[in-house]
């Protein structure tokens, strides 16, 4: 039997009135390669932010290696292995590449709470970032400020803070989103070049990178699963067709 | 083996080295030769103005003063309008402490206002670090007032409006005597315990810790995402600060040897908080030019202009929020940058 990195259990969140997601019975397996797709407003990112705990549930649960997290803060989370990016950058701007990757770090070893030496003499942690910075293809903008770079780039620091706290989980919410497409591979490389064992879920609207990407797919709607499988299935599925009708990113892409 | 490993060490460090993203982080909290110029300043000051030592050392408790807000607003980026509320409570402190003769010996005072500053910044940071922006502010300029009417209505302790007057210390080390008209002993209190508050403050400014913080300052929604026990920072960072503007309290009932409700008012909150602006805030430094500014403008602009110096501070701070947001040592970074680049270019 497969063991299953994160799992949902009939999770479900109310805004007041409004049902933003509910009944979803999830699973993401060790080393997934998994997409989460659905028209807008259909709750993916609440999904996500459902996972990692910036929102409590309104009902069910979420397991983490089987283990219950559902009443977990955020920052503990972090720390059993769920990392993530965001949809629009947050990044400290101000910063240095190499930096913005060293307080990600520091905060994983559980050194930055430490008063007394200076942050520059873990060289440990700069190594690392460095190293990091290099699978990357971004070593040579290390030293220049987010701010300076341009937005693919800045794309790239989102996914290099994620993936500096060594996460088992990793969610990406659209990684490629507001990059232009000339620039879009070198996300999506980074993203190919992922350790195999990480779990991954990818929220996406580009169907090029679905495809490439993902083994299996979600769609959501309304709040809802909706449909699961891999992603022929999926592009078979008459029923999805009709949700994504008059947009057809299937169809421009694989018609 | 051992040496092999050693020069596979040396060979790494100078690869780190070599690399000028590392380079900066690695040597960022250096020494450098210019941070001896304002301590050398200060002691020429004191051999050569001697007339000028309680104008000396009122500046040099703005200072500290400031420093601490710099910790709290500019690394943390905690907006706060009321950190009075801390200098209050160290100034009120001291001064009870000395007023009804329970513990005078100045040193060993400003620790005790330092903690009892710290504990108010604990236990009111633990409520209102919860909140941002402009309800922060508004709840931090609450505490304040809290404090300054429960000093004025505590009046049989605190003296009430009219303060606790006429305050007398035992000598420093049992040796060195307070003296009011010549205030020597003072002056060089004051200035060796900003000198160990600013150390105390750097060292924090350049740690992990304080990396942690700008972290927070610059991206408050990714810290939470990186796994940092935000709020904790904050509080810890919060309440760091509270026991130093407490320190600067201390010093300040000190110095003058008297207390009153204008250790605790909106003006003294808002006057550090124009120091900060004034020299910039989030580079250490600011404090020190800030200051030196603000008194100085205030001395002789109000020697010229009596009754109207504050309209040259009003135009001076208009000038800064228009064309140095950073402040003076910002607008002095940003020439120097030019300057370089200049240099370079041809």
């Amino acid at each position: 039997m497969t063991e299953f990195r994160l799992e949902t259990q009939a999770l479900g969140r109310q805004f007041g009135a409004l049902i933003a997601v509910a009944d979803i019975d999830f699973r993401l397996a060790a080393g997934a390669r998994h997409a989460l797709i659905g028209p807008n407003g259909a709750g993916k990112t609440t999904f996500i932010n459902l996972l990692t705990g910036v929102l409590r549930p309104s009902r069910g649960r979420v397991l983490l290696g089987g283990r219950d997290i559902t009443g977990l803060p955020q920052a503990e989370r972090v720390k059993l292995g769920i990392a993530r990016t965001f949809q629009i950058n947050r990044l400290f701007r101000g910063l240095s590449v190499l930096e913005n990757v060293c307080i990600a770090m520091t905060e994983r070893l559980g050194a930055a709470g430490a008063m007394f030496y200076p942050a520059g003499r873990r060289t440990d942690v700069i190594d690392e970032a460095m190293a990091l910075l290099q699978t990357l293809k971004l070593a040579d903008a290390a030293r220049h400020r987010v701010s300076e770079l341009p937005y693919g780039r800045q794309r790239l620091v989102e996914l290099a803070i994620a993936i500096a706290l060594s996460p088992t989980v990793l969610l990406l919410d659209e990684p490629a989103a507001g990059v232009p497409s000339a620039e879009s591979h070198i996300i999506l490389d980074a993203i190919e070049r992922l350790p195999a064992d990480i779990a991954v879920l990818i929220i996406e609207h580009d169907m090029d990178v679905v495809f490439r990407f993902a083994k299996r797919v979600t769609v959501m709607v309304g709040g809802r699963l909706f449909a699961e499988g891999t992603p022929r299935e999926i592009e078979a599925n008459a029923q999805v067709r009709e949700v994504y009708l008059g947009q057809s990113p299937m169809r421009a892409a694989h018609g | 083996m051992s040496v092999a490993a050693s020069s596979s060490g040396d060979a790494s460090l100078a690869a780190r080295l070599d690399n000028p993203a590392a380079r900066v982080l690695m040597r960022r909290h250096r020494v450098r030769w210019w941070e001896a110029l304002p301590w050398i300043a200060a002691l020429i000051f004191f051999f050569a103005f001697p007339d000028y030592l309680s104008f000396g050392n009122e500046l040099l408790v703005v200072i500290l003063f400031a420093v601490s807000l710099d910790l709290a607003l500019g690394y943390a980026g905690i907006i706060t309008l009321g950190h009075a509320a801390f200098f209050g409570t160290g100034a009120y402190t001291v001064g009870m402490l000395a007023f009804y003769g329970v513990w005078s010996e100045p040193i060993t005072t400003l620790a005790v206002a330092a903690l009892a500053a710290g504990a108010v910044g604990l236990l009111s940071g633990l409520v209102l670090l919860r909140t941002s922006g402009l309800t922060l502010l508004m709840l931090t300029l609450c505490t304040q007032a809290l404090l300054e009417e429960a000093a004025n209505m505590g009046h049989d302790w605190t003296g009430g409006f009219d303060g606790l007057l006429s305050l007398s210390f035992s000598p420093v080390f049992g040796l060195f005597e307070f003296n009011p008209l010549y205030p020597t002993t003072q002056y060089l209190l004051t200035l060796g315990v900003l000198f160990v508050c600013f150390v105390f403050v750097r060292t924090l400014v350049y740690s992990p810790f304080g990396q942690s913080l700008t972290g927070i300052r610059e991206n408050l929604l990714r810290m939470h995402a990186v796994g940092s026990p935000v709020r904790r920072r904050l509080v810890v960072c919060y309440a760091i600060s509270a026991a130093i503007a407490g320190v600067a309290g201390g010093l300040w009932a000190q110095n003058n040897a008297y207390v009153n409700l204008s250790a605790l008012d909106l003006d003294r909150a808002a006057t550090v908080l124009i120091v900060l602006i004034l020299g910039g805030y989030g580079r250490l430094y600011g404090a020190f030019i800030g200051a030196v500014v603000y008194m100085a403008l205030e001395h002789f602009l109000a020697q010229i202009y009596p009754t109207a110096w504050q309209l040259g501070l009003g135009l001076l701070l208009v000038l800064i929020a228009l064309f140095a947001r950073n402040g003076i040592l910002g607008l002095g970074d940003a020439l120097w940058q030019r300057y370089r680049s200049k240099r370079a270019a041809p």
